[in-house]
């Protein structure tokens, strides 16, 4: 690309790429329009941007900034993926494992669930750090939902989505750092005095497992769940929508 | 509820390992009198499961146990369909399931026999411990090893293209299963079948030769015990689906075609202040006179007739060794298990070229109970699974027998016997604990769940004198080394 163009044009460039963007874009929006894979947790194209989980993490012209934050801004020199910041990413990961109680091999979500997929983009092997084991409750009271707080890792997808697409305000987290922790807006907290229901957004939403549809699970044989048959950073991959019946093969 | 619900987080490495530990309680006259078989088992899985929900039960209990998870999986479902109120599957989510158990059991009990039991029934319990592994096995009889590994992998082949993977996929659901297996899949595990069954027959062949070669070990252990175990419609061997019977030590019949979802009438289970593995025992009998013993020794004793013609020809040789009556020779567990070896063989043949398995009618649903009850007959031997409900679909009760533990007693008796007979005075002698370890080994407790990895099971063997003094402590570790920690 000659030096005229790249002035016409309104370009950032991420590990040597140049890409364009448009105005009002994030870095993060940018890359994956040009199929680049920044990666993300609590960032969902079409809600509001909430730069919580900290994964997207880039370095803007040798600065750290959260892609899903930052507004993308004509040459910008930005790294993604090196080494350097997979490792920080990983620990991060690692943290948001620990800090749960996330037992992959019998969990529903399992092949279909983001944060393994990016533990395993990541090479993530173990825990790293000690488990904390947080007492944490489920909310079963809802005849559809089940909502299992073992597996939330607080990105707060499920509140933004019922506020912004659903018209409803389910979810909240209170609390900060390890005392954060997601709660129900009704009067006695529990999912069954809201209004939420199985054809709520707010429902699908969740990248673990901590908002399910009940009595479903392990549907989807294995071999053809989402993540069996894609990287996570492959692009337009999208976190699968659990629901018998439809699924990564079948959309 | 919700206070009462837990996180479930099991550090996987802690939860079914460990030394197995026997203590000898001798009398003044330095006999042993009783043997206590510690065996750190599934305690408190029933707690953590409790405030799961039903639907991820089959797929959680897998992880109770790493040589059986699909054994624990198949109860569990059973247990389960109860829950969604199913009684009756479609023909090809009850085939795939029996295929999928067939599979386990084949890979079960082949790695059983050839890994870990052979080294010493081929080379003798006394014999060198440096060889008396697979390894020396695969120097000195090498067709045998391979045939053994080659029977395990094929089990192991069955439940990878039924479950997606060799250990801890997933297959049953709700009501069903998630997948039927397609005809490719079926045809290249049919491209093996006949060597299979052929390897079968020579397995049930050599443990058969070896139970007859050796008459000084036919009383090794041996036991006068009830039986207890699943049976089919006609009396047949049947190890997914069927009735309860129980037979006493001279054949006469307990219980017949006993539904099992009525287990706790005829079934309690002791509590003893040294064992966290409970004492299972028919009710009607008693605790003393009771207590039984489960698996293939018992399936084999129990049946009146196998289904397929070449493990029905075998049952028939075994029958006539104790001349119609039961075969109570603990060693003889072997020889049973290589007779179901051959059943499942046979019966993956049947069931590969049976179409419903490529079906896709493969879920059924019900009406919602709050109370399911699952059993098997798993390769160690009957199952059960026993759940219940809240209105929200949270575990509230969980109850599990495990096979091992339905063999407690009785391996206490075999290595009491074996113990008395090998004893030397005050002292606990290689010889003795390798003997012991013999003893145990026959029944295939899920003790070897954690090492049969490894071939070697680690164990401590304590001799306690009659004022309840220590006097002799031996251990060998899971590398082989024995040590004196007196
Ligand atoms: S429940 Fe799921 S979507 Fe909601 S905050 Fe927790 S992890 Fe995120
Ligand atoms: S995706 Fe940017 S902070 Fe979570
Ligand atoms: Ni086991």
């Amino acid at each position: 690309m000659s030096d005229t163009m790249k002035e016409n044009n309104n370009t950032i460039t991420i590990d040597g790429r140049e890409i364009p963007f448009k105005e009002g874009q994030t870095i993060m929006d940018a890359a994956l329009a040009a199929d680049i894979y920044i990666p993300h947790l609590c960032h969902r194209p079409g809600l509001k941007p909430h730069g919580s989980c900290k994964l997207c993490t880039v370095e803007v012209n040798g600065r750290s900034a959260s892609a899903c934050t930052l507004p993308a801004a004509k040459g910008q020199e930005i790294s993604n993926n090196t080494e350097a910041l997979n490792g920080v990413r990983k620990t991060i990961t690692q943290m948001l494992f620990v800090e749960g109680n996330h037992f992959c091999p019998a969990c529903e979500k399992t092949g279909d669930c983001t944060l393994q997929a990016v533990a395993y983009h990541l090479d993530m092997l173990d825990g790293h750090f000690p488990q904390f084991y947080p007492r944490r409750e489920v909310d079963a009271s809802h005849p559809g939902i089940v909502l299992d707080r073992d597996r939330c890792i607080m990105c707060e997808l499920c509140v933004r989505t019922s506020r912004e697409m659903d018209g409803k305000d389910v979810f909240a987290i209170t609390g900060r750092g390890i005392d954060a922790k997601l709660i129900v807006n009704s009067a006695s907290g529990k999912l069954a005095d809201t209004d939420i229901t199985t054809d709520d957004l707010a429902a699908h939403i969740c990248p673990v497992g901590a908002i399910l549809i009940k009595e479903h699970g392990y549907e989807v044989p294995i071999g053809r769940r989402t993540f069996d048959l894609h990287t996570i950073a492959e692009p337009g991959v999208e976190p699968v929508i659990l629901r018998k019946g439809k699924h990564a093969d079948e959309h | 509820m919700s206070e009462q619900m837990r996180r479930v987080a099991i550090d996987p490495v802690t939860r079914v390992e460990g030394h197995g530990k026997i203590t000898l309680l001798q009398d003044a006259d330095n006999r042993v009198h009783e043997a206590r078989l510690h065996i750190v088992e599934f305690r408190g899985f029933e707690k953590f499961i409790q405030g799961r929900p039903y639907w991820e039960v089959s797929t959680f209990v897998q992880r109770l146990c790493g040589i059986c998870p699909v054994s624990h999986h198949l109860a569990a479902a059973k247990a389960i369909d109860q829950l969604v109120g199913v009684e009756e599957l479609t023909p090809s989510a009850l085939k795939l399931r029996q295929l999928l158990h067939f599979g386990q059991t084949l890979q079960s009990h082949a790695l059983h026999f050839f890994h870990l039991s052979s080294p010493d029934l081929l080379f003798g319990f006394g014999s060198d411990v440096a060889k008396r592994n697979i390894i020396g096995v695969i120097e000195k009889y090498p067709e045998t090893a391979v045939k053994g590994v080659k029977l395990r992998k094929y089990g192991q082949q069955v439940i990878a293209a039924i479950a997606g993977k060799r250990v801890h996929g997933s297959a049953a659901i709700p009501g069903g299963m998630n997948k039927s297996l397609s005809r490719e899949e079926r045809n290249s595990l049919l491209a093996d079948i006949k060597d299979i069954i052929a390897w079968s027959q020579d397995a049930v062949s050599l443990s058969e030769q070896i139970h007859m070669a050796h008459p000084e070990n036919h009383d090794f252990g041996k036991l006068n015990t009830n039986f207890l175990g699943m049976i089919g419609p006609k009396g047949e061997l049947e190890l997914y689906h069927g009735g309860l019977r129980a037979r006493a030590a001279d054949g006469s019949t307990i219980l017949d075609q006993f539904d099992y979802r009525g287990y706790q009438d005829i079934i309690r289970e002791e509590v003893r202040s040294w064992s966290y593995m409970k004492f299972p025992y028919l009710s009607s009998l008693g605790k003393e006179k009771g207590w039984y013993r489960v698996g293939p020794l018992a399936r084999v004793n129990n049946c009146d007739s196998i289904s397929t013609p070449l493990a029905e020809a075998a049952r028939k040789r075994f029958k006539a060794f104790a001349n119609g009556a039961f075969v109570q020779d603990t060693l003889a567990y072997h020889w049973a298990r290589m007779i179901e070896a051959l059943h499942c063989a046979e019966s993956i043949e049947l069931l590969l070229g049976d179409e419903d398995i490529s079906g896709d009618d493969l879920v059924v649903t019900g009406e919602k109970r709050d109370e399911g009850i699952g059993v098997i007959e798993a390769p160690r031997g009957t199952l059960f699974h026993h759940y219940k409900i809240d209105e929200e679909g949270m575990i509230r009760k969980a109850n599990l027998i495990v096979s091992t533990t339905s063999n407690n007693q009785a391996m206490n008796e075999s290595v009491r016997s074996v113990a008395d007979q090998y004893i030397d005075g005050k002292e606990i002698t290689e010889g003795l604990l390798n003997h012991l370890e013999v003893a145990v080994r026959a029944y295939d407790p899920c003790l070897s769940c954690a090492t049969h990895a490894m071939g070697k099971m680690p164990l401590q063997v304590e001799l306690v004198d009659a004022d309840g003094r220590l006097v002799d402590r031996l251990t060998k570790g899971s590398d082989g080394r024995i040590e004196r920690s007196m």
